[in-house]
C-alpha cells in the first residue's frame, strides 16, 4: 500500500477577479521509503502541492477538490487539531531557507526538545538525549555542547542540518523537502542532499523532494513527477524519465541536463513561457509551446496515460495513438 | 559587550552635561541674581561682595564646573519661592511621580500586550475591531481631556474615585508610598488610568503590528510545520519575538511617562515633581526648574541604558560572549 496517495487534488485561490485554480487534478502517490522528485518551472505548483499535503495552505488558498490519503487514512479534511498532530509526527517538512527557518530567540536544543515532546511521550531529559543523538546523526560535531547554541551561531549549511534534525525529530514517515538546498552555497548542496537521503533511508522515511536541480534528481530520486501549470505532465521511474521521457515537455527539460553545469536556466530552451494561471489554454496546458501539437490537444485535456514505463498527460499516448 | 556599555556610558555623560549646561544657562537668562536678591538700590561695593561670595565673578567655565560638581551631589541650592533646599523639595515629590508612572506603565503593559496579541491573532474579529477603534481614540485624545472626562464620570457623577491628591501615604525610610494603603490605591486609580491610556493604545498597536509581522516569518511557518500547538507557536515563538521591540518602546516610554506626568499631575493635583515643576515655572523658581530638568534627563538616560542591557538578556544574537563556530 502506498504511504501517501494524492488524488485529483485541486487548490484554488478565490480573489476579487474570480477564482484562480493553482493546482488542477494533481494525482500521484509515494511508497514507504521512496524518494519522489518533483520538478517543474517556478510557479508550476510544486510548493503548493507540498503545502496542501502538510495542511498549511495559506488562506485564502484552499483545497477545492480531490483527496489526500496517508497510510490509507484521508487527511485533507481533518479538523485543524488532528492535522496538527500529523504534522511533524507523520509528515515532516523542510523549507528552502535555513537562515530564516529557525527562531533566532530559541536555542536549537529548545526547539528540538519542544518538537519531540509535542509528539512523543518522553521526559524532558530523554527528549534532550534524543536531540543530542539527532544532532550527532546530522553531522554536528560536539552536539552535546552545541545543542544549547542559538541559530546565529551556526553557518548556513549547519543550520540546514539543524532544520533536517528538527523535521526528523518526531520520526515522521514522510518528509516534504521544498528546495532544501537552493539557498545554500553550491559547494555544500550535495552534502546536504546526501545527508537527507541517508537519514531518511536509515529511518525508512519517504521523501517528496522538490527541486530545480536535475542533477540532484538523477542522483537521489527513485521516481520523478514533472509539473507544469498546476498539473502533472509526467510521472515515472527516474531512469526512464531521464532517458526516455514520453511527454514533449519532459523531453525539452531533459535535453537540458548535459548543460546544467553551465549556469544557464535551460528550462527556457523550450520556446515560450509557462502560461499564467489566468491564461491556461483549454485542452493540454502545454499546447502553445508543443512542437507536436495537434487538433485534439486544443480541445480535450489529457489525463495521465500509460506511456511505456512512465505515465504522461499527453494525447500522443492515447491508446491506439492519437496522432493524425 | 563591555565596549558597548562603555560607549553607551560616554554617550550618557555627554547627554547629561548638555542638559546641565542648558539648566545652567537658565540662571543666566533670567537675570542678575544679585539684583534679584538685593534689590535695585545697592552700592557697588555691596554688590561686588555678594558677587564674590556667590562665585559670580569667576569665568563662565569655572562657574559651570561648580554647578556640575554641585549637581552631581544633588545640590541645586535653595528654592527662590519656598526658601527650602531644592534637593529636599524634589526628594519629597519624587516618590509620588515614580509611583504614578510605574503604576501607569504596568497598567499599559498588562492590558496593552494581551489586547495587541488578541487583535493580531483574531484579526478581523468584532472585538479586534473594537480594540482598534478604541485605540485610535486613545491616541488622538489629549491627556488632560481624558483626565477631565474621567473625573467628570468617575469622581463627580458616580463618586467612585477621588479626583485629587495621593490619599493616605506611609513613609518607609524617607520614601512615601501610597501603594500600601487602600486609600492610596483609591487615589492613584484615576490619574494612573489617565496617564496609562495613551501608552496602552500605543503598546497595543505596536504589539499587534509586530505580531502580524512575526506571524508571517519562515520560522513561524516551520514551527507550525513541526506540529507545535497554536499555543506554543503564538505565545512562545511569536510573542517572544514580538516583545523585543515592545520592550524598547515601553522602556523609552517610561521616561516619557515620568516627564509628561506634568499634565496628569496638574489635572489631579497629584503632589509629584511635575506639579512642583509647573509651580516653579509660574514663579520663575530657577533652581527648582534646573534640578527638575537634570533629574528628568538622568531618568531618561538610566532607562535607556537599562533597556539596552535588557536587550542583551532577551536577544541571544547580541550576546557575543560565546563565540560561535562557523
Ligand atoms: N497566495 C497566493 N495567491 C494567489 N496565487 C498564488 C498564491 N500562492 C501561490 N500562488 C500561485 O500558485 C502557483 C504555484 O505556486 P508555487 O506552488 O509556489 O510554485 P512553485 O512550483 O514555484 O513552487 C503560482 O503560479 C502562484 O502564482
Ligand atoms: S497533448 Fe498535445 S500539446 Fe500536449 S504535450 Fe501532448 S502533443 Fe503536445
Ligand atoms: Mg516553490
Amino acid at each position: 500500500m502506498s504511504l501517501l496517495r494524492v488524488e485529483h487534488l485541486v487548490v484554488e485561490f478565490p480573489g476579487r477577479r474570480g477564482t484562480l485554480r493553482a493546482l488542477d487534478q494533481v494525482s500521484f502517490d509515494i511508497a514507504p521509503g521512496e524518494i519522489l522528485g518533483v520538478v517543474g518551472e517556478s510557479g508550476a505548483g510544486k510548493s503548493l502541492t507540498g503545502a496542501a499535503i502538510i495542511g498549511l495552505l495559506e488562506p485564502p488558498g484552499h483545497i477545492a477538490g480531490g483527496e489526500i490519503h496517508l497510510e490509507g487514512r484521508r487527511i485533507d479534511n481533518l479538523p485543524p487539531e488532528q492535522m496538527r498532530r500529523i504534522r511533524g509526527r507523520k509528515i515532516g517538512a523542510i523549507f528552502q531557507d535555513p537562515l530564516t527557518s529557525l527562531n533566532p530567540l530559541y536555542s536549537i536544543g529548545r526547539m528540538l526538545v519542544e518538537t519531540i515532546m509535542t509528539h512523543l511521550p518522553v521526559s524532558a531529559a530523554e527528549a534532550r538525549q534524543r536531540a543530542i543523538r539527532l544532532l550527532k546523526d546530522t553531522g554536528i560535531a560536539a552536539a552535546a555542547e552545541r545543542i544549547d547554541h542559538y541559530p546565529h551561531q551556526f553557518s548556513g549549511g549547519m543550520r540546514q542540518r539543524v532544520v533536517i534534525a528538527l523535521a526528523l525529530a518526531a520520526e515522521p514517515q514522510l518528509i516534504v523537502a521544498d528546495e532544501p538546498t537552493t539557498a545554500l552555497d553550491v559547494s555544500i548542496q550535495a552534502q546536504i542532499i546526501a545527508l537527507l537521503k541517508r537519514l531518511c533511508k536509515e529511518r525508512g522515511a519517504a521523501v517528496m523532494l522538490i527541486t530545480h536541480d536535475m542533477g540532484v534528481i538523477a542522483e537521489t530520486c527513485d521516481r520523478v513527477a514533472v509539473m507544469y501549470a498546476g498539473r502533472i505532465a509526467e510521472i515515472g521511474p527516474v531512469h526512464e524519465i531521464i532517458n526516455q521521457p514520453a511527454h514533449p515537455y519532459t523531453r525539452g527539460l531533459m535535453a537540458c541536463i548535459p548543460d546544467m553545469t553551465q549556469e544557464r536556466d535551460l528550462l527556457h530552451q523550450i520556446d515560450g513561457a509557462m502560461p499564467r494561471l489566468t491564461a491556461i489554454p483549454p485542452g493540454c496546458a502545454f499546447n502553445p509551446r508543443c512542437e507536436q501539437v495537434f487538433e485534439r490537444c486544443r480541445q480535450e485535456r489529457p489525463e495521465l496515460l500509460a506511456a511505456g514505463p512512465t505515465r504522461a498527460a499527453c494525447w500522443l499516448h492515447a491508446s491506439g495513438g492519437g496522432e493524425p | 559587550m563591555l565596549a558597548f556599555i562603555l560607549r553607551r556610558l560616554v554617550q550618557a555623560m555627554i547627554v547629561m552635561i548638555t542638559v546641565a549646561l542648558i539648566a545652567f544657562m537658565l540662571f543666566q537668562y533670567v537675570g542678575d541674581p544679585v539684583t534679584f536678591l538685593l534689590g535695585q538700590d545697592v552700592t557697588p561695593e555691596e554688590s561686588r561682595a555678594l558677587r564674590a561670595a556667590l562665585g559670580l565673578d569667576q569665568p563662565f567655565v569655572v562657574q559651570f564646573w561648580h554647578f556640575l560638581a554641585n549637581a552631581a551631589q544633588g545640590e541645586f541650592g535653595f528654592s527662590l519661592r519656598q526658601g527650602v533646599k531644592v534637593s529636599t523639595l524634589i526628594a519629597e515629590r519624587f516618590p509620588a511621580t515614580i509611583e504614578l508612572a510605574l503604576v501607569a506603565a504596568l497598567l499599559a503593559l498588562v492590558i496593552g500586550v494581551p489586547m495587541g496579541v488578541y487583535a493580531a491573532l483574531r484579526r478581523g474579529s468584532f472585538l479586534s475591531q473594537v480594540f482598534m477603534t478604541i485605540s485610535l481614540l486613545g491616541v488622538s485624545l489629549p491627556t488632560f481631556l481624558i483626565g477631565i472626562l474621567l473625573i467628570l464620570v468617575f469622581a463627580v457623577q458616580l463618586g467612585w474615585f477621588p479626583s485629587f491628591g495621593r490619599g493616605e501615604v506611609v513613609s518607609i525610610g524617607g520614601w512615601t508610598t501610597g501603594l500600601l494603603t487602600a486609600k492610596g490605591w483609591h487615589h492613584i486609580t484615576l490619574p494612573a488610568v489617565t496617564l496609562a491610556i495613551f501608552q496602552l493604545t500605543l503598546i497595543m498597536r505596536l504589539v499587534r503590528a509586530e505580531m502580524l509581522e512575526v506571524l508571517r516569518t519562515d520560522y513561524i511557518k516551520f514551527a507550525r510545520a513541526r506540529g507545535l500547538t497554536d499555543r506554543a507557536v503564538h505565545f512562545g515563538h511569536a510573542l517572544k519575538n514580538t516583545l523585543v521591540p515592545v520592550i524598547t518602546i515601553t522602556g523609552l516610554q517610561l521616561g516619557g511617562l515620568i516627564a509628561f506626568a506634568i499634565i496628569t499631575e496638574t489635572v489631579f493635583q497629584w503632589p509629584g515633581m511635575g506639579l512642583l515643576f509647573i509651580q516653579a515655572v509660574n514663579f520663575a523658581d530657577i533652581p527648582v526648574m534646573a534640578a527638575y530638568l537634570c533629574l528628568i534627563a538622568l531618568i531618561f538616560v538610566v532607562i535607556n541604558l537599562s533597556v539596552d542591557l535588557l536587550y542583551f538578556v532577551v536577544d541571544p544574537r547580541l550576546r557575543v560572549d560565546r563565540a560561535g563556530g562557523h
